[in-house]
């Protein structure tokens, strides 16, 4: 390959003084003392999320404590990088939620394996699963960084409801038994 | 121009195409056959057609004639015969073909027919498919998305019925998701002749219900699960245990009788979660028993083997088959083989028999059959073992002559693939006298009393052969892996022949099939890989003769009940 020698040009007397060089460096310097900081003392401070921010995945409740999820397993379906793993469940016919019929018996999200794409918060069809705030998971065992359904309900707590399709359909047969439309 | 039909062919026109079907063929069936789906809820191939789901309406015509001279009207724009098409569609199941008869199946009429069905069905079906099982396979899920709106017109409150009822045993009911196609009460009444399934009350009342005080408890209640449409009808042993979507499917075979019933094992991850009947027009229709399907328990049961163990103690499968080796070359050896075995298993236990001089048995497992789709003999390969020359006489319940020959000290090993000697008539007097070789899945008399024993696998761990009571051979295929410490059957038989001394047999069903083909005259044309899924018929003429205890069942009929309806006519 060719060598292209380049001609340096000297510097002019004021450079070698190196004179506008410090001044200049130092306005900045002055300037930021007197601003106000952008450190944040992470993690004594936290930033501010914004709307729509996609941290770790979580299960809610509904504002009446039932557990949303019904382990359609769509969420397990649909997780790129395969984090979630669940074990469906049949609700018994003496639980007050028995007309749902089905809930998760276990429900895992590995963290180590989540993307944070937020897929299973978009496919849920029953709006069970929430990225919510959290973006922190810190842990010392592979084990302890697999979320498993109580904790998953603990970081996820109960968000409002705009349907309450199971309440709906509860009520609707409450008042068939009693003489309402069938 | 419609070419000339052959016999008992009729030439029909479908979507512009022309094809030839066998007289009787209904336009669903006929459009399937030019890979046109036509959609449909209440029809089902193997049952009577009752029309009621209207889904499958097509647009029909018939060749116009002039009604005085009964001669052909030819169209002037097209020069060819006019065609008559009826204004309003018809449904595609309740109409059989007739010739020169044309079709449409995607015209916009059949369009706006289908969507207008479509959205009747859903005013009423509840918003379940989060939890309910048949979700992934549900042809309501299925049209909707081809013929749904995607949004609901109804504002008015959606029908309550019942939920959760058991109908039986294994069948879990929701009425409400119910789309009142009736299949489940035709299948009862004209398959399972146990009609016990019907519709109650009128309207938006109508409610699939059994008879009062009666249950769907026979032993096909759970094909009115395979057949219904949507998901009314559940299977209580599969409700909420996996959704379908995750599952693998491999072709198997029934092995509870000598049916030969076509299965699917689906499964995940190494776990079987359900099995379900594989169409096979030759042998099972669409349908299997209830008691076949709960036969994948036997995988992951307790009681599996999985130690090799010699005299007792846990061992390696080298040292234990070394031990084999020595206990088979000392001679005296006598053979019980299995009609649960695969026919290679056979074969490869034959060669052993033929090294070691040893006398084939096998043991005999009779029932009562049901007429359908269980048979009276309850091995599902007995046949393969007379066709690979294991043995050559049917098989007894109880191995008398081999007791005989073990209290007169001629027998010094047993060796025994699968069957429990002890069930087969031999007390634990005379299995002391024996030194007995297990090779097997389960534990049982014979392994608490077997010198060594040699885990190996499950059908459903293995592939192989079966051949059937029509001396049809059908594949079946590894669906799950085996569990650790069993080794599968063909590589302990192979190891054992060759420590023999005589030859190392291929120890994998692909290789070793050409060594079958070649020592076997009934399999001589054939390899593994080229018998299709739906089997293959083979040569019977050897065996013709045998006094087989199978009665008739559905696609099978005794050679004594056929010799009698020919001298009959």
């Amino acid at each position: 390959m060719a060598t292209i020698t380049v001609e340096r040009k000297p510097l002019s007397f004021l450079e070698r003084t190196y004179i506008p060089n410090i001044v200049a460096g130092l306005t900045t310097t002055f300037k930021r003392m007197i601003k106000p900081t952008e450190t944040l003392q992470y993690p004594e401070q936290r930033p501010a999320i914004p709307l729509g921010y996609r941290g770790v995945p979580t299960l809610v409740n509904d504002p009446h404590g039932r557990e949303k999820c019904v382990s359609c397993q769509l969420c397990e379906f649909v997780c790129p990088p395969k984090a979630i793993r669940i074990t469906p469940g049949e609700i018994a016919d003496d639980e007050p939620n028995a007309h749902v019929e089905k809930r998760p018996k276990a429900f895992e999200i590995d963290m180590l394996r989540c993307i944070y794409c937020g897929l299973c918060q978009e496919v849920c069809p029953e709006e069970a699963i929430f990225l919510q705030n959290q973006y922190s998971m810190t842990g010392f065992t592979r084990a302890e960084m697999v979320n498993d359904k109580d904790r998953l309900y603990e970081l996820g707590g109960t968000l409002p409801d705009q349907h309450y399709k199971w309440d709906k359909k509860k009520s609707a047969a409450e008042a068939a038994s009693h003489g309402g439309h069938h | 121009m419609i070419a000339a039909p052959k016999p008992d062919l009729v030439t029909v026109n479908i979507d512009g195409v022309d094809i030839s079907v066998p007289k009787g063929t209904n336009v669903i069936e006929a459009a399937k056959l030019l890979q046109k789906d036509v959609p449909h809820y209440c029809y089902h191939p193997k049952l009577s057609v009752a029309g009621n789901c209207r889904m499958c309406m097509i647009e029909m015509g018939t060749p116009a004639f002039d009604p005085a001279t009964k001669a052909p009207v030819t169209d002037p724009a097209t020069g060819k015969q006019k065609i008559n098409w009826i204004p309003r569609p018809q449904i595609g199941c309740g109409t059989t073909v007739s010739p020169g008869l044309h079709v449409k199946t995607s015209s916009s009429m059949v369009k706006d027919a289908r969507e207008g069905v479509m959205e009747f069905l859903l005013i009423n079906h509840p918003l379940d498919c989060p939890i309910c099982d048949q979700a992934g396979e549900c042809k309501l899920q299925e049209q909707a998305t081809g013929y749904g709106r995607g949004y609901s017109r109804f504002i008015e409150e959606k029908n309550v019925k019942p939920k959760r009822t058991q109908l039986g045993p294994r069948v879990t009911l929701d009425d409400e998701r119910c789309i009142l196609c009736s299949r489940c009460v035709r299948f009862s009444k004209e398959i399972a002749n146990d009609d016990v399934l019907g519709f109650v009350d009128r309207g938006s009342y109508s409610t699939l219900t059994c008879h009062p005080g009666k249950k769907l408890e026979n032993n096909y209640s759970l094909n009115t699960v395979d057949i219904c449409p949507v998901g009314a009808l559940t299977s209580t042993d599969f409700r909420f245990k996996m959704r379908v979507w995750f599952l693998k499917q491999t072709n198997t075979v029934d092995i509870e009788s000598s049916v030969g019933v076509n299965a699917v094992v689906w499964s995940r991850e190494g776990t079987i979660y359900r099995l379900t009947p594989r169409r096979n027009d030759e042998v099972n229709d669409t349908w299997m028993p209830d008691s076949g399907r709960i036969l994948y328990k036997q995988v992951a049961a307790t009681d599996r083997l999985t130690a090799v163990k010699l005299n007792g103690s846990d061992t390696s499968l080298d040292i234990a088959l070394h031990a084999a080796a020595a206990l088979l070359k000392a001679g005296s050896v006598s053979i019980v083989g299995s009609g649960r075995a695969s026919v290679e298993e056979q074969f490869l236990l034959k060669q052993l028999a033929t090294a070691t001089g040893a006398q084939g048995h096998l043991v005999a497992r009779t029932a009562s059959g049901d007429k359908l789709l269980i048979s009276a003999d309850r091995n599902p390969n007995v046949r393969g073992a007379l066709v690979t020359g294991l043995i050559s006489q049917l098989p007894c319940a109880e191995l008398k002559q081999l007791s005989r020959d073990i209290d007169e000290g001629k027998i010094k090993t047993v060796v025994s693939h699968g069957e429990d000697l002890h069930a087969a008539g031999l007390t634990a007097a005379l299995l002391a006298k024996v030194a007995v070789i297990y090779i097997g899945t389960h534990a049982n008399a014979t392994s608490a009393a077997a010198n060594i024993i040699l885990p190996t696998l499950h059908t459903f761990e293995k592939a192989g052969t079966f051949v059937n009571q029509q001396f049809r051979i059908q594949k079946f295929y590894a669906a799950v892996p085996a569990p650790q410490g069993a080794t599968n059957d063909l590589v302990v038989l192979a190891k054992l022949v060759a420590s023999t001394g005589t030859h190392t047999p291929a120890s994998e069903v692909h290789a070793l099939w050409p060594a079958i083909a070649a020592a076997v005259p009934a399999l001589a044309t054939m390899l593994y890989k080229n018998i299709p899924d739906t089997g293959l018929l083979l040569d019977a003429t050897p065996w013709v003769g045998l006094p087989f205890v199978e009665g008739e069942t559905l696609h099978y009929k005794p050679a004594a009940a056929i010799a009698a309806e020919a001298a009959r006519s």
